[in-house]
């Protein structure tokens, strides 16, 4: 369909929930208030590493107003967001693994009789030697955190190899190295995570939550509680911002329902800020080396990445995460070789897991600050040289990825004109200067979390008599605008006004599985299904309408509210007659549709992370004023432009564009996860005030560019936004304080101290630059090899080389 | 320790009514309003007065909510987002961060909206930094804020009479 037929799809309109939220009337968890409710406070741990000897809850349960109390006996089977990482208890079973572990809950009929009881619960603990960070896992494989993993304290290894990359080296006019340090930071929606539970004596428990991913909790809540799924119902409320934070089962969310099984009432539980901390799932903080060889115009020759990731406590999704730190190098610029090797160790701090991003900040920022510093070595333009060596579209990458549109180029030409590029890199005053970085992200992971053959996305649609349309899916509305997508493309199809449509997601009785908002999958796959679905409506009120109209079908048109003849618009009728119509002849007019993603041509193990049906790229250009007296840096203004392939929503597109740059800016300036660097890892900041993120007053002037290339996989086209354009900004910050200032910061976040510390280290003769100086030896596995689709490979691994006997070897290398 | 809960009933005026509502006198304006008058309009996001998420108006001033003992209030006036619209029609502010999309995920929204009410009471024809110093001390993490500041400077002119739209490149981005 091309855009000039199209009516709702690509227009500013409002979100459908936009005036509930407007007038605080959306309920979120903690908004629900069940008659006889009562209350659930989690006891956490206050060490970081212990063996629990003992628990007596005698004395809390004995309270006035306790209902009752639970330890992690009472639910003693694991759980996990991923099937590879089932090492989380909803309540420590054994051992705690990070301050802020939950350990106990109470129910009661107030909230502070609930924190009354925590105290009185004894705990009697055996501390263990705490693991720091990944080089401090590195260092210590015992005592081990988890009795699982690849190695020691390392949860996972992994060792990719596509071609030959030391050819590639070889074949190089200059090869650089270089290492970087991303930071952790965390989500911080500003809604707490809270939920409800409420159990019938039918044997139904209901769960409202929080949550981004209904339907893995759902899952989660059936296997724990040992419950048939049926007798389950799970209903997102809306996220008060989600950014991946509220993507797993939690162990609140588990512990709310057997509550409310104990009781036989409704139980609410809402996390106070600073449990938020603990909950965590952010940003993984990684240590990373890339060495590049390039020819004298730029072309990349190979690439050798490497990445180790600090994962905190427990799995989460942390395998993932791993590969994702080596999967989107290739999709920005052709690498003809590329070498992975990640590491993943387990510490005794907050699980980390998917941040907006989901691994890929971490490499982009690396990549992006080291083509920076080839461009300057080899006397090129940075715009320049990634201009000259994009990745083709309709093309496979080294690691098998499908590229189909790609709108990279055209997003660099926007933002180098829009900022005046040429008139001022390298030619502002000292303490001004402008950096330029770009950025790929997935439209949906290709893979469902755990393997299954069926669809990624339903939907289905029941037409009223009356003209309404009402829209089931399971997806979940965490502020991106999810609900109105569906709305969006329904009434795109069926001819009718967006507003005319009810829209029911996120509810497992309701509504059929959307896998949920993670991966930026959400727009595509929702999308589709709903296409699929409004289709086979739209054909069946065509077919009654035609033969009321007598027209042959093809002639029949839905536009406006109305169903009529193409040829002559004002013979027809109104929707509603027509829907009228179908029903009489049919009976009820429902239908249904659902999605799942095409194959990824990548067969080898490790090819699950990184397939897309589609890919979106931004370009971003960051100006700084730098102080050379203080290190402060600011950013006055940003521009970003954002290949989204179609808008199906031009204003709900803008919001998550600016939205990423905001938090991209966060991440690049002050956002931290800091801990107290003696052995207790005690979260040095666990509150709003003191985790630093932009204020109206940090926050920079944005100029934003939505470029619109419609790639064949996206529904109408569209490719994602909500992700992808935070990936440029911390290293077009990076790169324009190198710009104004001199010195190279190879770490987020870019702070005062460290800026301050580069300028006076530069000023001294030494070397301009505050980074990571080296990357631990690590006992790589022997490398899965995959030649690339250009050495007649067929997206297999040539030799058995699947990990387990190279985990084995190394294994074997490592003990004393 | 449990905390003494005997209630004491104060007499307010809420959203323009007066109303009378008995609590133990340790909760909060937060509470007082979420839990005892089901106004639940008003979020929150640290009760610690760091975030900005709780924000009301008590005598037409943005006080944040969960540093305000409900006791406090006895005889003042209290305004929540429910009391922003009127007969059905949403405030020009809500209508406004309906239009351009400040409103997200929502939660921080009713704040963003009393703060910005009471600056266009004392400066209705705001610079762009005088709202960014007005909103300072609230929290969103959705928007980057930008969408906000647009919002409020269409209501603004809006209600100066105005017959204010929104740029093109608000909604659509730069050509």
């Amino acid at each position: 369909m091309g855009s000039a037929e199209l009516r709702v799809v690509g227009k500013a309109l409002r979100k459908v929930d936009a005036t509930a939220k407007v007038t605080g009337a959306t309920k979120f968890a903690d908004d629900l208030f069940l008659p006889r409710m009562l209350y659930a406070k989690l006891l956490r741990s206050p060490h970081p590493h212990a063996r629990i000897v003992s628990i007596d809850a005698s004395h809390a349960a004995a309270l006035p107003g306790v209902k009752a109390v639970l330890t992690g006996k009472d639910l003693p089977i694991p759980f996990g967001i991923l099937p590879v990482s089932q090492d989380e208890h909803a309540l420590a079973l054994d051992k705690v693994r990070f301050v802020g572990d939950p350990v106990a809950a109470v129910a009661a009929t107030s909230e502070e009789a609930a924190a009354a009881a925590l105290g009185r619960i004894a705990v009697q603990y055996e501390p263990l030697r705490p693991v720091t960070d990944a080089v401090d896992a590195l260092a210590h494989p015992e005592p081990r955190i988890h009795e699982y993993g690849d190695l020691g304290n390392l949860h996972k290894l992994i060792h990719l190899e596509f071609g030959d990359v030391e050819q590639g080296f070889r074949d190089a006019d200059l090869v650089r190295e270089d290492t970087f340090f991303f930071e952790g930071s965390t989500h911080l929606p500003m809604e707490q995570h809270a939920a409800v539970a409420d159990w019938s004596a039918d044997g139904k428990v209901t769960l409202w939550s929080s949550t981004q991913t209904p339907h893995y909790v759902h899952r989660a809540l059936a296997q724990v509680l040992e419950l048939s799924p049926a007798r389950i119902r799970v209903i997102a409320c809306p996220n008060g911002g989600g950014f991946g934070g509220k993507s797993d089962p939690f162990s609140h969310e588990i512990v709310a329902a057997k509550l409310a099984m104990v009781t036989g009432r409704p139980v609410k539980i809402t996390l106070t800020r600073e449990e938020v901390f603990y909950c965590h799932r952010g940003r993984h903080p990684t240590l990373m080396w890339v060495k590049t060889g390039v020819k004298k115009d730029g072309a990349i020759t190979g690439m050798h990445f490497r990445s180790l990731l600090d994962g905190g406590g427990y799995g989460s999704y942390g395998v993932a995460s791993t590969y994702y730190t080596g999967a989107l190098q290739t999709v920005t610029y052709h690498v003809p070789r590329y070498t992975f090797q990640g590491a993943r160790a387990f510490t005794n701090k907050p699980p980390c897991g998917p941040k907006r991003g989901h691994g890929t900040p971490q490499p982009r920022f690396a990549l992006e600050v080291h083509l920076d510093k080839i461009a300057e070595q080899l006397g090129l333009d940075p715009a320049e040289l990634r201009l000259r060596h994009l990745v083709p579209p309709n093309s496979l990458t080294a690691n098998w990825l499908r590229v189909g549109t790609m709108g990279l180029g055209r997003c660099i030409e926007k933002v180098v004109q829009g900022s005046g590029w040429t008139d001022k890199f390298k030619k502002l005053p000292l303490g001004k200067g402008i950096g330029l970085a770009c950025s790929s992200y997935i439209t949906g992971a290709g893979l469902p979390i755990y393997w299954n053959a069926m669809p990624h996305s339903g939907v289905q649609l029941k037409c009223d008599r009356g003209g309404g349309v009402t829209v089931f899916c399971g997806s979940t509305e965490i502020g991106q605008g999810s609900d109105s997508i569906l709305a969006a493309i329904v009434a795109e199809v069926l001819g009718i006004n967006p507003f005319d449509i009810a829209v029911v997601t996120g509810d497992t009785d309701l509504t059929p599985v959307d896998l949920g908002s993670y991966s930026s999958r959400v727009t595509l796959m929702t999308g589709h299904a709903a296409i699929q679905a409004a289709e086979r409506a739209r054909a069946l009120i065509a077919r009654h309408a035609a033969a009321q109209l007598a027209l042959p079908v093809e002639r029949v048109g839905f536009a406006d509210g109305r169903v009529f003849d193409v040829e002559r618009p004002e013979l027809g009728l109104s929707f509603a007659d027509a829907v009228r119509l179908a029903e009489a002849a049919e009976g009820t007019v429902g239908t249904v549709g659902s999605y799942t993603p095409p194959p990824s041509p990548g067969k080898y193990r490790g090819a699950g992370v990184g397939p897309s049906p589609a890919y979106s790229y931004s370009a971003c250009v960051a100006e700084v004023d730098v102080d050379p007296a203080t290190g402060i840096v600011r950013v006055p203004k940003i521009w970003i432009a954002h290949d989204v392939g179609r808008a199906i929503n031009a204003a709900t597109v803008m919001g998550q564009i600016e939205g990423s740059v905001y938090m991209g800016l966060g991440e690049a300036l002050m956002e931290e996860m800091a801990y107290r660097g003696n052995r207790n890892v005690v979260h040095k900041i666990p509150s709003l005030l003191e985790y630093k993120s932009p204020t109206t007053l940090e926050m920079c002037d944005v100029v934003t560019y939505v470029v619109e290339d419609p790639d064949p996989n996206g529904p109408f086209g569209a490719k994602e936004c909500g992700q992808g354009p935070l990936l440029p900004v911390p290293p077009a910050v990076a790169n324009a304080v190198y710009d104004a200032v001199g010195v190279r910061i190879d770490e987020v976040p870019i702070t005062p101290e460290k800026v301050f510390k580069a300028l006076r280290s530069k000023g001294k003769g030494e070397e301009g630059r505050v980074g990571p100086k080296s990357f631990p030896e690590i006992p790589w596995p022997e490398p899965t090899r995959v030649p690339p689709p250009w050495e007649g490979g067929d997206g297999k691994a040539v030799e058995s080389g699947k990990g387990g006997k190279g985990r084995q070897r190394a294994a074997k290398a490592a003990r004393p | 320790m449990p905390v003494p809960d005997a209630k004491t009933k104060i007499a307010l005026d809420v959203n323009g009514e007066s109303v009378e509502v008995a609590f133990a006198p340790h909760k909060t304006l937060l509470e007082v309003l979420r839990e005892d008058l089901s106004l639940t309009g008003t979020k929150h996001g640290c009760e610690l007065g760091e975030c900005g998420t709780c924000t009301v108006l008590v005598d037409g001033t943005p006080v944040l909510s969960c540093l305000v003992l409900g006791l406090a209030c006895a005889g003042r006036r209290v305004r929540t987002v429910e009391g922003m619209a009127a007969g059905g029609k949403l405030h020009p502010l809500q209508d406004a961060f309906a239009e351009l999309g400040a409103a997200q995920c929502g939660y921080c929204t009713p704040a963003f909206l009393l703060a910005a009410e009471a600056l266009l009471a004392e400066t209705p024809r705001p610079s762009r930094d005088d709202i960014r110093h007005a909103l300072a001390g609230n929290l969103c993490r959705c928007t980057g804020y930008i969408k906000i500041y647009e919002a409020v400077e269409l209501a603004a002119a809006r209600m100066r009479g105005e017959r204010a739209e929104p740029a093109p490149e608000t909604l659509y981005g730069q050509r």
